[in-house]
């Protein structure tokens, strides 16, 4: 069917090439950036040999990294060599570095997805209390905590986490993914009593920013949908409050949340560096910090590579399905 | 009187509605007193050798050394004490977050009304490269700059100025849009007044309004995404000392239980950001027509 609609509207079709081509011309300027930009940072030769090692030796290592060819010389392999997907070897692990970041992912992906839920089950709760009852005296105090949550920093919350729930009161582990099980094929720490535990507070912590943003996107939903003719009818009809809000509000408030929290999913990602560096959780953004540090270019480059990769498509698919749900996304000069 | 004076008076009234703003208005302009006058307000220079003693290493607060120096809130790994510790590294993350804000803001407004003024393939190149670049999260495009090119001042400057500049240009363009089709720019033109003349001294000032909001707000952003860069060591070198920096010194203390050394200065940069938040936040309901 997407087909068809494809080709009866040609005017949709030169919008998602153009997007596509976009999409291309970004990662293009994007491998530049980041290809030129670690190739100019620090000798990696330094940190590989030891010290002791003699001209040959050194020579040897250089010419084996390929780091005695010209730079646009190794750009153009490291491209070739992209499309084949292969992203160049770790100079600490000796693997490749596509390889490592895929054996990290699922690590990253599950922390991800369960602060996603944990952000979801506590605030719209009370999103939709403090739009339902904007003047009383527990909404102020939820508003007010959404905007202490915006201003405290991840990383430091992560830090007050650990010292009171795993120094402090010795509750929960603070370091690692704990045991991991295995369910319907996926290996996970969320299927284990031991992995849950630990997956609790860094998801936690990772939670609390997009908790805050949640909580206000669902109040000013509420409080638009209570004002709405529907609302009006149904109470008119007899309906108790309690299903009012458990099914006409609940129900219309989902479409924006799961729209902006579908979008935000990649930005846990991208913050998961932050958690995962405090709470030592082996995951791809521990990976990226670990690598920066021990300038290990390869995984460095690979990494904001897959990352970028990731995030174009994303933003390209979300933008796609926008056109065919809303076809006035089409319309040009769409920024008005 | 003078209208203008008329004008701001009723603009302070106006803002002292929100108690909770104000209070929030004051404990900034005395975080901003502390930052700029760090060397003269705090009891001991941090950063000075001949004072600091490794003596002192890990005191906890309230406490004092045998030459009856007194550490309200102790000292870190080195023996600094962390009050005075906390107040250069106020001027750190104050200074690099206000200064990327101001360029942010320049660069940001220029292109943001060049586009709305000139539109046409200028205007959607700009405005595509603003969507395109708002699609990454702030955090992801300061990591690409910082891991690609290093840390230091300048690339932590840079860097911030990059994650922030697209949402200055994109509030400028959406009122300079609004302002273009007002009558005195059309008589601005008539006067055969040129395009900068036009675009900066006439059109600007009136934007200044949203763009102010959104520069609160983003300083906030910018100041907590430092620390959180610099925590991470890919921010600020150490010898810029800013408050993310000294959480993360005190962190690898945490687990023997030396709880001061990284919550403290944690605490100074969540009162400092959360009190721009609060401000910018009743200053965007009190811009908002929507809500009068």
């Amino acid at each position: 069917m997407l087909w068809f609609l494809l080709l009866k509207n040609s005017k949709m079709t030169a919008f998602i090439c153009t997007r596509f081509a976009q999409s291309i011309l970004v990662l293009f300027i994007m491998s530049l950036l980041v290809f030129g930009g670690v190739n100019l940072v620090g000798d990696p030769v330094e940190m590989l040999i030891n010290p002791e090692a003699d001209q040959a030796e050194v020579e040897r290592v250089i010419r084996e990294l390929g780091l005695d060819r010209p730079v646009t010389e190794q750009y153009w392999y490291f491209l070739v060599n992209a499309f084949k997907g292969d992203l160049g070897s770790s100079f600490i692990f000796g693997e490749p570095a596509l390889k490592l970041i895929i054996q990290r992912m699922p690590a990253t992906l599950e922390l991800a997805l369960f602060s996603l839920f944990i952000s979801l089950i506590i605030a719209i709760p009370l999103g939709i209390y403090a739009g339902y009852n904007p003047d009383s005296k527990a909404s102020k105090v939820i508003m007010a905590g959404s905007i202490l949550g915006f201003s405290m920093p991840t990383f430091w919350v992560g830090i007050i986490f650990i010292m009171i729930f795993a120094v402090q009161l010795g509750w929960l582990p603070s370091t690692g993914r704990g045991e991991i099980g295995t369910f319907m094929g996926i290996n996970s720490s969320l299927f284990t009593l031991n992995g849950l535990s630990h997956v609790f507070l860094p998801a936690l912590n990772l939670a609390l920013f997009k908790i805050s943003s949640v909580i206000r996107l669902t109040r000013a939903g509420t409080r638009e949908i209570i004002l709405q003719d529907y609302i009006t009818f149904a109470r008119s009809k007899g309906i108790s409050e309690k299903r009012v809000v458990l099914i006409h509000v609940l129900k219309n408030i989902l479409i924006p949340i799961v729209t902006v929290v579908g979008l935000e999913f990649g930005s846990l990602i991208a913050f998961s560096t932050v958690t995962e560096t405090v709470f030592a959780w082996p995951g791809m953004g521990k990976l990226i910090i670990d690598s920066i540090y021990n300038l290990d270019r390869p995984v460095i480059v690979a990494y904001l590579m897959i990352i970028v990769t990731f995030f174009v498509f994303l933003n390209l698919i979300v933008d796609i399905i926008y056109t065919f749900l809303d076809p006035r996304v089409r319309i040009k000069g769409d920024h008005q | 009187m003078n209208p203008k004076l008329r004008k701001f008076i009723e603009f302070c009234k106006d803002f002292s509605s929100n108690k909770v703003a104000l209070v929030a208005f004051f404990i900034f302009l005395l975080i901003l007193f502390v930052a700029i006058f760090a060397p003269l307000v705090s009891p001991t220079d941090p950063y000075d050798l001949n004072t600091v003693s490794i003596m002192n290493s890990r005191l906890p607060p309230f406490s004092e050394d045998f030459s009856g120096n007194y550490f309200l809130l102790g000292t870190d790994g080195a023996g600094r004490d962390i009050v005075s510790a906390i107040f250069y590294g106020l001027r750190v993350s104050l200074g690099v977050g206000v200064l990327s804000g101001i360029f942010a803001l320049i660069i940001g407004s220029f292109f943001g009304i060049s586009a709305a003024f000139f539109g046409g393939r200028y205007e959607s190149l700009i405005m595509r490269i603003v969507d395109i670049q708002l699609s990454f999260p702030s955090i992801l495009v300061a990591l690409i700059i910082l891991a690609a090119f290093g840390k230091g001042v300048e690339k932590t400057i840079i860097a911030l100025i990059l994650v922030q500049w697209a949402y200055y240009a994109r509030t400028a363009r959406s009122s300079a849009l609004v302002e273009i089709n007002k009558e005195y720019v059309d008589a601005a033109r008539c006067l055969a007044f040129g395009n900068t003349r036009i675009m900066f001294k006439h059109i600007l000032p009136n934007c200044m309004a949203p763009l102010i909001v959104v520069g609160t707000l983003q300083t906030a952003h910018a100041i907590s995404l430092e620390a959180t860069l610099s925590f991470l060591g890919l921010g600020l070198p150490i010898t810029e000392p800013s408050l993310g920096l000294l959480i993360g010194n005190g962190f690898e203390y945490m687990y023997s239980g030396d709880f001061w050394i990284s919550i403290f200065p944690g605490v100074a940069l969540l009162i400092t950001v959360a009190s721009i938040n609060l401000v910018g936040d009743h200053l965007r309901d009190m811009f908002n027509p929507r809500l009068h």
